[in-house]
Order: C-alpha cells, then structure tokens, then sequence
C-alpha cells in the first residue's frame, strides 16, 4: 500500500469523480439498489448544498457553492460543463422507510451533518443500550450504501467498456444542460 | 457531537491487526492505561484520554461499561487551555508599567518584553481551566471497523496517537483510496488500473 499522505493526495480525484457520479445516477433516475445489489429500497435525492471546484489554469481554483433547499443547480452544472467537479454534496437517503441526511466530502469521505431515522429511545440509563445499538445500526447501513456504492463506481470505472458506456452516458448528461 | 445526538459528523479508520489474547480485558486495560487524568494538571496546556460515554467527567471503566452488543463505545476527551489574546494583552501591559515604575525608566527593551509575556503565559496557564471536547469512539473489532465522531483534523490526531499506544493497532483512515485497499476484493491487476487512473473531465476532449 502506498504511503497514506501520498495515496490521500494522489487519488483524492477518485471521490470527487464518484460524488459526480452521484449526482449523474441522481438525475438520470438510476436504479440504486441494483447498482449496490441490495434488496432493500435504496433511493437518493440532492439535498440542501453541493460544491464544486473547477481547476483554473494559473494554478488557482474556483469554487461553486450552491446552497438552499429551493436551490436551482443550473450554475453546478454549467460549471461541469466547463471542466469542474463536485466537491462536496448533501445528500437524502432513504432506505426502505427510513431517511438519511447528510453531506459527504469527496476527498476524505468525512461525513458531516449527518441526520439518521427518528428512534424511539432515549438516552437513560436502562435505554442507553438500545439507543447505541439502533445509531450504529443506522451509522452502518448509510457507509454500506456509500461504500458498497462507491466501490461499483470503481468496478465501472476500470471495466473494459468504461469509454464506450458508462463515460459516454455522462458526457451526454452533461452535454444535455 | 456523539453517537447519541441527533445530528453527526464522521471520520473512519480500518483497524489494522489483531489482539491476541483476551480480547475485552485487553481493551479495559488499554483504555484505563489511557484514560485521561482524574485530576487536572495545572501545568499541562493539553490533556487527552479516553473515558466512558456515559460519564465523560469520570473516567472509571471499572463502574462504567465500554462494551454495547458487540462493539466497543467509548469516548476520546481531549482538554486544552486556551488564553485569549486579549488577556494576554492585558495582563502584559499591566506588568509592563510594573517595569516601568520599578526601573525608573520610561521604556523597556524587546527582551524585556518578551519575559514579560512569558511569564504572564505561565501565569495565566496556570490560572485558566482546560476546555474540555469529547468525541465518540465506535470499535467494530469483528469488522475492522472505527468510526470516530469528529472529523476535525487535530482531534483525528491526537485519537490516531492515542490508539496506537493503547492497543498497539494502527488505525488507518478510510478515504477513497483506502476504501479501495481494505473493503475491495479487487484483483492486483484492478488495483494496478486503478492506480493509472486520471481525473475525468467531461468538458473538452481529454477524458480518461
């Protein structure tokens, strides 16, 4: 394995390809839970915020922010076309009945604001158990869904016809605003 | 914010190795060796340890449980002392004029000064409290897995640090690269592709 600084700055491209990705599958209404092949109901929406980042040619970047839960995205995806990548996005899961929130970074994969299902349980001494046992049980199934997930973008991304598919799938999507 | 509040942040680690022997006692006896200090230190500008979650005040591990199912709950509190400039500032030109009026002359020199400084940081450090910041530590021992509930990068620190002298496993941080490293069953030659892999764009002709 690669020194871990190095390997965190040298692929840290791979995440923010797949928020895209994300956000691709999104707008063309992909069938999450048979990209993950998962038997529950795996939707995922937008939320309130994404941030994207464009490489500009002296070295500096510019930086896309659209927040606000009306928001348009029309500047997020005119800044794709012109060469940019998507940062940071929040994002609503929902997991049969159960809704998840929260906001993913590409590069490192933290994850902030995170909101799991309502539980029942409270935090006294004789519900303390449960209550942990029902977070990490939510905390688990949201790191499945984007690691399972992530993991088939990887799988597609070195697949032979990568070019000829999937990329160009994008690229008309992206061509399409 | 923990593992029980209503909204979280996240950071993750593969735990690489294994413990041997007993796995639960070992695991006690880490987090108590490690547990921060009962008493604070006047004289420590920073103290980080670990604690029970459910009594982050109180590290005692012994009336306190770390084990919830299968997985280990505890917390990482890291107490820092932090004197605003402003008192600095005050302070300093208090005994500035001090100086003064003891030297009889109407200025003091650079060194002066920074003695001066010196001594009123000692001071004030040992006056001032510690702030204390706690961050949940969720241990999936079976699954290699860690989440810790912060992703701010000087507390990721100190719990990496900590982590390594406590149970002798050297926690490795879960981002895209890592990912792929650990949970993958990509073959060495995927992996080699990966590797050759450039960031996509899909605005001009150069796409990977």
């Amino acid at each position: 394995m690669l020194d871990i600084a190095t390997a965190y700055n040298k692929y840290k491209f791979l995440g923010t390809d797949y928020l895209t990705w994300i956000w691709f599958l999104i707008e063309t209404d992909q069938n999450i839970s048979l990209l993950v092949n998962s038997k529950d109901a795996i939707t995922l929406e937008v939320g309130n915020s994404i941030v994207l980042e464009n490489k500009l040619g002296d070295k500096s970047k510019e930086k896309i922010t659209i927040k606000g839960d009306q928001a348009g995205l029309e500047e997020g995806t005119t800044a794709l076309k012109k060469g940019a990548y998507v940062t940071q996005i929040n994002l609503i899961c929902k997991i049969n009945k159960d809704e998840y929130r929260f906001t993913i970074k590409g590069e490192s994969f933290n994850i902030t604001g995170l909101k799991t299902p309502k539980t029942n349980l409270s935090n006294k001494k004789d519900e303390i158990e449960g209550l942990v046992l029902e977070k990490t049980f939510y905390c688990f199934n949201i790191f499945n869904v984007i690691d399972t997930l992530f993991l088939k973008y990887i799988e597609k991304r070195t697949a032979d016809d990568w070019k000829t598919k999937e990329l160009q799938d994008i690229k008309n999507w992206v061509g399409s605003f | 914010m923990g593992l029980i509040s209503s909204t979280h942040s996240i950071s993750r680690y593969h735990i690489d190795g294994k413990i041997e022997g007993s796995l639960t006692e070992i695991v006690r006896n880490g987090l108590i060796k490690h547990s921060i200090p009962k008493i604070e230190s006047e004289y420590d500008e920073i103290s980080a340890g670990w604690t029970p979650v459910e009594s982050p005040y109180n590290p005692d591990f012994d009336k306190f449980s770390f084990l919830f199912g299968t997985y280990f709950l505890f917390s990482l509190r890291i107490d820092k002392k932090s004197i605003p400039a402003k008192l600095i500032q005050k302070y300093m030109s208090i005994e500035i004029e001090k100086k003064k009026d003891k030297s009889g002359r109407d200025f003091i020199s650079k060194n002066e000064k920074s003695e001066i400084k010196e001594m009123v940081i000692d001071i004030l450090m040992h006056k001032i409290p510690a702030i204390p910041n706690i961050y949940d530590v969720l241990w999936n021992y079976e699954e290699k897995n860690l989440y810790l509930y912060t992703t701010q990068k000087a507390a990721n620190e100190f719990f990496e640090t900590i982590f390594l002298k406590s149970f002798n496993l050297k926690p490795i941080r879960l981002f895209p690269y890592t990912i792929i490293e650990t949970k993958s069953l990509f073959s060495n030659s995927q992996k080699d592709r990966i590797q050759t892999l450039v960031p996509l764009k899909y605005s001009r002709k150069s796409y990977a």
